[in-house]
């Protein structure tokens, strides 16, 4: 009885959340795009040398990069940049 | 009669358009293939190109491509009896709006998730990117002017309604903050924004002081005015057009995620609970039909203004612009677009017919029925009033006292013609700043300046035409306007898929036909509001501002006829415009079955 009774409520719990991804689909993309470029700003910012920018605070940015190696690839890549422009970070 | 038939015989057409014919133009004519990699997969991004489960999309498609103009129409187009409303929206849903929705998908599916515009654009070169740069500004145009007056319409009828609608918007706002910061379900904050919405909208019903009643105000029906002169409801209509597109100002100008998007997501909850609620109602109600089948004391003839009069509902050109705006990106296999299109195109169907049985079952009789739709001119005033009724009759099946009801209707209405407005006075700008770069005015591509001139326009539009009783009384006049510029959009999806297939060796009548109907249905429509209605040549006034737009989609509808004439005897230059994309069906990486 109890088996049946979960699986009842593991189908309406599958259900609601279909019915919930259907209903944010729209606003899902948007949320992530939002931020995205927040990131992207943050990115800039941390990584300006990349574009060319002088980086007052890159000595403590630097304690940041391996926490941020894995965004940095998908950033590079986002920023029309095929491989890494920088030579300390060897992503790709 | 019962109206329980009405609505059987129609869902058993739809059924019959879902499991034959659908299936034939999946397999037969669009040559659905499930080894064909789609864009979701090929240019996966995690934002616009996710493949999503074919239900789940459907029922995004679906609630973005209904909202209020599936209601609107149909109830005006009451005035010639059900029998003309319900033919055209049944075998319009099946035979047109079913094969455009679905096309439009597989059209832009083929072509690497391409919108229509850029398809045009491809095919038939930069005139057809004008030409339906233009369109879609009239279209939208029409659009803010319909909505705003819809909108204002309900306010004055329904003062109820205000309180609850506005109680939407901050807690939209709220609901786009917390996904933004803390991501996770929205079921739960909106559902409860539902029940504050729901529960505000009893209270107003019951709770005179908490309405909004400006014409109460400002003395009473017929009570003059210090405001320019004016009599209290149309000085109301005035004052509510202002605080809108004020509204509409900054709701446009600011980012979807903030106030549009939730918005949406308390939306599409609503028309699935409305849309569940009405049906239980007429199944358990019973109700009999009282309006006429025909009205024999029209004195417009249905023929061709029904056909422009429903768009939504039977055939709609802005579903082409969702379906391959968004809805392509995240198909994840080819044959889902059967169910994402096709069914789509019935679910919307499904609102119009409803529509049609709450305003054809509200009336003691076809005395009552005369009384109300007694011409073209005062169906356009009473026919969304009368929807609000007969649909608060109907839910009055599920136990809803019918004085709540009528508020909730009113509310949902107007919450469905807010969210487009904001979205569409954001496409406006966007059109006018592509056009203001395509002719070299620069400063149009400004966000505030192409936002000033979008609210402007639709300002013009919405306060110019008089439809006698004064101020807001001339918005009827617009809507067979909005219905012939959406339609001359599907015009030119049908037109682009009937290329298509053709240059497949494949029968293209299925589209070719809808399309010359449309078009023909539009130029003949057109042509007769033009010429003896707007001119000032017959026996009404002359509408400069009516006559300016007419005569300009009369001139774009003729024109797609032409590009289609010539695009279809010169074969050589659709070869040419091949899509190699279109002619891989397996690419590396992509999807097998």
């Amino acid at each position: 009885m109890s088996e049946r009774s979960e699986g009842w409520r593991a189908r309406i719990a599958r259900l609601l959340e279909g019915y919930d991804r259907m209903l944010r689909l729209g606003h899902e993309a948007e949320i992530r795009r939002e931020l995205e470029e927040r990131d992207d700003l943050v990115m800039l910012l941390l990584f300006g040398e990349a574009m060319g920018l002088p980086n007052p605070v890159s000595y403590y940015t630097l304690e940041l990069y391996p926490a941020l190696i894995e965004a940095y690839h998908d950033w590079h890549q986002r920023m029309g940049m095929e491989r890494s422009p920088l030579d300390h970070i060897r992503c790709c | 009669m019962n109206a329980v038939w009405l609505a059987v015989a129609t869902l058993a057409l739809y059924l019959f358009g879902w499991l034959w014919y659908s299936r034939y133009l999946a397999e037969r004519l669009y040559g659905l293939d499930p080894r064909f990699t789609t864009p979701a997969h090929r240019y996966r991004d995690g934002i616009d190109f996710v493949p999503t489960n074919k239900w789940v999309l459907w029922g995004h498609h679906f609630t973005s491509v209904a909202g209020a103009a599936p209601i609107v129409g149909p109830a005006i187009a009451m005035y010639w009896g059900w029998g003309p409303a319900l033919a055209w929206v049944g075998l319009g849903t099946v035979f047109a709006a079913g094969v455009h929705d679905f096309g439009a998908l597989v059209l832009s599916v083929r072509h690497r998730g391409q919108s229509v515009g850029t398809m045009a654009d491809r095919i038939i070169g930069r005139r057809a990117k004008l030409l339906f740069l233009f369109i879609i500004l009239i279209l939208i145009l029409m659009v803010n002017a319909v909505f705003a007056w819809v909108i204002a319409k309900l306010f004055i009828s329904n003062p109820a309604a205000v309180l609850p609608v506005a109680l939407q918007i901050p807690m939209a706002l709220w609901m786009g903050r917390r996904i933004l910061r803390r991501g996770g379900s929205l079921l739960v904050p909106s559902l409860v924004a539902l029940a504050v919405m729901y529960g505000t909208a009893v209270l107003t019903s019951r709770l005179e002081w908490l309405q909004i009643d400006l014409v109460g105000w400002l003395g009473g029906e017929g009570a003059s005015t210090a405001l320019l002169g004016l009599e209290a409801t149309p000085a109301s209509f005035l004052i509510w057009i202002v605080v809108l597109l004020g509204y509409v100002y900054i709701a446009s100008t600011l980012p979807v995620w903030k106030l549009l998007q939730p918005r949406d997501y308390i939306n599409a909850q609503q028309l699935l609970v409305g849309l569940g609620i009405l049906y239980a109602g007429l199944f358990l109600l019973q109700p009999a039909v009282t309006a006429p089948i025909y009205n024999t004391e029209a004195t417009t003839p249905w023929f061709p203004l029904l056909f422009i009069t429903i768009a939504c509902g039977a055939i709609s050109g802005f579903h082409a612009l969702v379906a391959s705006g968004t809805s392509s990106k995240q198909l994840d296999r080819e044959p889902d677009a059967r169910t994402v299109g096709y069914l789509g195109a019935l679910g919307e169907g499904a609102l119009a017919l409803i529509t049609i049985i709450a305003v054809a079952t509200l009336f003691a009789g076809p005395g009552e029925f005369l009384e109300s739709y007694s011409s073209f001119a005062a169906a356009g005033n009473a026919g969304l009033g009368n929807f609000v009724e007969g649909a608060s009759q109907l839910a009055g099946g599920v136990g809803i006292p019918p004085d709540i009801a009528a508020t909730i209707v009113a509310l949902i209405i107007v919450c469905f013609a807010a969210t487009t407005l904001d979205s569409a006075v954001r496409l406006l700008r966007y059109i006018i700043g592509e056009l203001g770069t395509e002719y070299g005015v620069h400063p149009l591509a400004r966000r505030h300046v192409g936002t000033s001139l979008a609210i402007g326009l639709t300002a013009l539009l919405v306060l110019v035409p008089d439809g006698g009783k004064g101020l807001g009384s001339g918005g009827y006049l617009l809507w067979p306007l909005f219905g012939t510029s959406n339609q001359l959009l599907a015009g030119i999806t049908l037109m682009l898929l009937s290329l298509w297939l053709y240059r497949k060796g494949r029968n293209p009548l299925p589209t070719l036909v809808p399309m010359l109907f449309l078009l023909t249905m539009t130029i003949w429509a057109m042509t007769q509001q033009v010429v003896f209605e707007w001119s000032g040549l017959g026996a009404a006034e002359a509408e400069w501002l009516l006559f300016a737009f007419g005569a300009a989609i009369l001139g774009f509808a003729l024109w797609i006829l032409l590009e289609a004439v010539r695009l279809f005897r010169r074969r050589d230059e659709l070869e040419a415009l091949r899509d190699p994309a279109d002619e891989a069906p397996e690419l590396e990486g992509g999807y097998r079955e």
